[in-house]
């Protein structure tokens, strides 16, 4: 179970500013300055850092364990000011995973997510114990993996590694810098949905930095975007930076297909449930053209015994009497699960250009149909949502009160 | 300095420019002989060097070689060939020969493995699409892996001559000439103004050679691949 | 081949190959005691890596009899004028092979270890060192055949020192003796590559290939 008291602290930003001598550097690599950053982080949340290179994204995270010390500001950790910790001690109390993990060669994996704890001079068992704890959480058998070393792991298998020992000692506070960007994409999704489920049962405060804005959409409960200069552009839920770009600079950042991307943000268990008209094979006819009539949607289901779709009969294939052919029905559409994204759910049917996917449970028994019609009646309503519980400013709700 | 006005003084003495003993002959004599060797070790090993780089194949011989030669004391080099070649030629098989042989077996091991190492570096890509471009093997060696690999070959070179001055210099004891030659004749004579003269002179020679060299190597190579020095910066 | 003559012998050779093995292995000590705290002193003190590492360089391309025989001019013909330079030129190949070593040390594993809290010694002793030693003991196995050949060249300074190559220089024209002193000098720096490679696999568990060896000819 999660301890959540003694394992999320809040990080405050306060005024932080960051300036090099030279002026703010944009090349790749070299840090570039941060402009009065404010903004707070909830305990056990998620705050996406994006921005185009050289906004100070990564420059912000790193003033947060001093690995660069803020020129004036604060960064308050539980409210105390990160500046007045012994540095060390600070470091050790926050997990930190960089892109390229930096795992240390020379030792073996069990060795490097043990490496806080030994630093912190934990008993030699508990280390081990908790080493093999974590390997097991990150989805790697401790059993093969503990005495391999790095050079021995791909890509994916050296970020899990990278996000044990940020784990091990169980810090109330992560900083990620780009920490899935060294991978192939299909692996990044892989990894990026494993640390969302994990995430849900540890409930850090986790600080990700990333450039990608597909990426923060979808890993951040809070996204701040920053602009070059490091200037803090917009900070909200994603669903608010997606609706209601503060900026012109936000709403290019965020990319001209903000509908699809908010798209992404819901699943098919958003929607209502609309069951499609189903008959198994050798039903009577007249009954299930009755059926047909009563509904809009032009196709019947077939389905077998366990409810599992089988194919579509059009309804003008449906004989006035006699029983139902299952020679005559044609493919069957895509399939969806309750998790798959509304994106994703259009992405298939446009694939595969058709009028409905299907929604099955885990074991295939169709639930309903999925049409793009309704994946944009969703939309359409979610947008009203926004608007509805958008916070009203001051002037407005005083006109009102004095017109009421 | 006592030391200094002998060297000075022995620098100053006209018959010390002059003569077989004299310095004119004896740099020729050490000059000459060093450039023979290079060329004698280059034609040996560069074909090859380049060969083994550009095929492949051989890479384990090649850095053996290396290592072996590495291993060879110079001074072994020449010891081992003189009661052979004494046996032949008395005179020229005790001074010269023994001298030229050992200097082109030390210089092969450098000149070898540059060659290899040189061209095996070249970026397998850059090959690739020279070969999908039409380029024959010989073109691609000619036009895209010896030019790439040039710092490197030039680094092999390099060190061999400096090798080979080395050895010339060694040479001295066993009857070759030389600029050595003052070194070993001034040990034997006590006269530290020709010693140190000796020493002045080798060591001018070859750090002649091998600036004038890094300078050929520059020229050589297309301003397009210099590379600046990679750093790694520590983490603060 | 006269083994009769290797017969007589036996004595001196032994006693040759013991004063071969000493003279070197002063030499690598003393060298690499001195190379290590001159190679700190580079990493820390970027700027002072320049001058250390041309010097070496000039030093390098010297011939080593010239630099042995000047020697002779200032500490006669004791042993500091066989060690001396000795040392010197292991210098040229530890001092780069060290800085090396430890510039070889990965950026990212170097900020991952900071930022995770490793205190500088820590760093030091736990990460940089243990990832640098290959490059370290690869400078050691080229020093060492290096110093092991220039041994015999020291045969020319005095007949007490020399090691091996006594029997190399002494009666030129006689093959058994040249090659008595040549093919032992020859094994001997076989032998200390061959050990210094298992060391250096030994020590790295963690890597597939032996890393190489910096050579003190500037790489380009």
């Amino acid at each position: 179970m999660p301890e959540l008291a003694s394992s999320a602290a809040t990080v405050e930003f306060r005024h932080v500013t960051k300036r090099y001598d030279r002026g703010a550097g944009s090349s790749s690599g070299t840090p570039g300055a941060v402009n009065d950053l404010s903004l707070t982080v909830p305990a056990g949340k998620i705050c996406v850092l994006v921005g185009p290179s050289g906004c100070g994204k990564t420059t912000s995270l790193k003033m947060v364990n001093r690995l660069i010390e803020p020129t004036s500001g604060q960064i308050l950790i539980d409210g105390v000011d990160a500046a007045t910790r012994e540095v060390n001690e600070l470091r050790r109390s926050i997990g930190y995973v960089i892109q390229q993990v930096g795992l240390f060669p020379h030792q073996t994996i069990a060795h490097n997510v043990a490496t806080v704890p030994r630093l912190l001079g934990w008993p030699k068992a508990r280390q081990q114990e908790r080493a093999e704890e974590l390997l097991g959480l990150v989805g790697l058998d401790p059993g093969r993996y503990r005495s391999r070393y790095p050079a021995q792991l791909s890509g994916g298998e050296r970020q899990r590694v990278g996000v044990a020992r940020a784990l091990a000692a169980d810090p109330p506070i992560m900083l990620m810098d780009e920490p899935f960007g060294a991978v192939d994409p299909i692996v990044r999704e892989r990894l990026q949905n494993e640390f969302l489920r994990l995430q849900e049962d540890l409930a850090k405060t986790i600080l990700f930095v990333t450039h990608d804005i597909d990426e923060a959409i979808k890993m951040g409960d809070l996204v701040a975007v920053m602009r070059t200069g490091g200037i803090l552009a917009q900070f909200g839920p994603p669903t608010e930076i997606l609706t209601n770009p503060s900026s012109e600079f936000v709403a290019q950042f965020v990319g001209t297909d903000r509908g699809l991307k908010r798209l992404s943000l819901a699943r098919v268990a958003d929607l209502p449930i609309r069951p499609p008209v189903t008959a198994r094979p050798a039903d009577p006819a007249g009954q299930a053209r009755e059926r047909m009539n009563a509904d809009p949607f032009p196709y019947l289901l077939l389905v077998d015994e366990a409810d599992r779709p089988i194919g579509w009969l059009d309804q003008h294939d449906i004989p006035a009497d006699g029983v139902l052919k299952a020679d005559r029905a044609t493919a069957t559409s895509p399939l969806l699960n309750k998790r798959t994204t509304l994106k994703d759910a259009l992405s298939l049917l446009l694939d595969a250009d058709v009028q409905a996917g299907i929604l099955v449970d885990r074991n295939g028994k169709v639930q309903g149909l999925v049409t793009a019609g309704m994946i944009f009646d969703w939309f359409r309503e979610d947008v009203r949502d926004v608007d509805r519980d958008r916070p009203v400013p001051a002037e407005e709700t005083a006109a009102a009160a004095v017109r009421a | 300095m006592d030391l200094l006005a002998k060297v000075a003084a022995w620098f100053a003495n006209p018959a010390t420019w002059s003569g077989p003993d004299g310095i004119p002959i004896r740099l020729l004599e050490h000059v000459g002989i060093s450039a023979v060797s290079l060329l004698i070790a280059g034609a040996i090993a560069l074909p090859i060097g380049l060969a083994i780089g550009h095929t492949g194949r051989g890479a384990g011989f090649a850095i053996n070689l290396a290592n072996l030669g590495r291993a060879i004391p110079s001074l072994a080099a020449i010891g081992i060939v003189v009661p052979f070649t004494q046996a032949l030629d008395p005179e020229l098989g005790f001074s010269l020969y023994p001298t030229v042989i050992g200097m082109v077996v030390l210089a092969i091991p450098p000149i070898l493995v540059n060659a290899y190492t040189g061209i095996a570096e070249v970026d397998r890509d850059l090959v690739e699409s020279a070969r999908g471009m039409g380029l024959r093997e010989r073109e691609i060696l000619r036009g895209v892996e010896i030019p790439v690999a040039m710092p490197v070959l030039f680094a092999g070179i390099r060190s061999a001559a400096v090798q080979v001055i080395a050895t010339a210099t060694l040479g001295a004891i066993y009857a070759f000439g030389g600029l050595g030659r003052y070194i070993v004749d001034g040990v034997a004579q006590n006269d530290n103004g020709k010693l140190f003269g000796g020493v002045i002179l080798v060591a001018a020679l070859a750090l002649a050679a091998e600036a004038s060299l890094s300078i050929l190597q520059r020229v050589l190579t297309s301003p397009g691949l210099r590379r600046a020095e990679p750093s790694s910066a520590a983490a603060p | 081949m006269d083994w009769a003559w290797i017969g007589d012998h036996l004595g001196a050779i032994l006693g040759r190959t013991i004063q071969h093995i000493q003279l070197a292995g002063i030499a690598l000590t003393v060298g690499f005691a001195i190379s290590f705290a001159l190679a700190l002193v580079a990493i820390r003190w970027r700027r002072a890596y320049a001058p250390i590492s041309g010097i070496a360089g000039i030093l390098y391309t010297i011939p080593s009899l010239a630099v042995f025989s000047a020697f002779i001019a200032i500490t006669g013909f004791s042993i500091l004028t066989v060690e001396i330079p000795l040392v010197m030129y292991t210098l040229v190949i530890l001092v780069r092979n060290i800085v090396a070593g430890f510039d070889g040390v990965s950026a990212d594993v170097l900020e991952a270890a900071t930022g995770m809290g490793y205190t500088r010694r820590e760093r030091l002793t736990r990460i940089e060192l243990p990832l640098a030693v290959p490059l370290i003991v690869a400078g050691l196995r080229l020093a060492s055949v290096s110093t092991i050949g220039l041994v015999t060249i020291t045969a020319v300074v005095s007949d007490t020192f020399g090691g091996l190559g006594f029997f190399i220089k002494e009666r030129p024209f006689f093959l058994t003796e040249v090659l008595v002193g040549a093919i032992p000098s020859i094994l001997l720096a076989v032998l200390a590559d061959v050990l210094f490679s298992r060391v250096q696999r030994l020590l790295t568990p963690w890597s597939k290939r032996v890393a190489q060896p910096l050579l003190p000819e500037a790489a380009t």
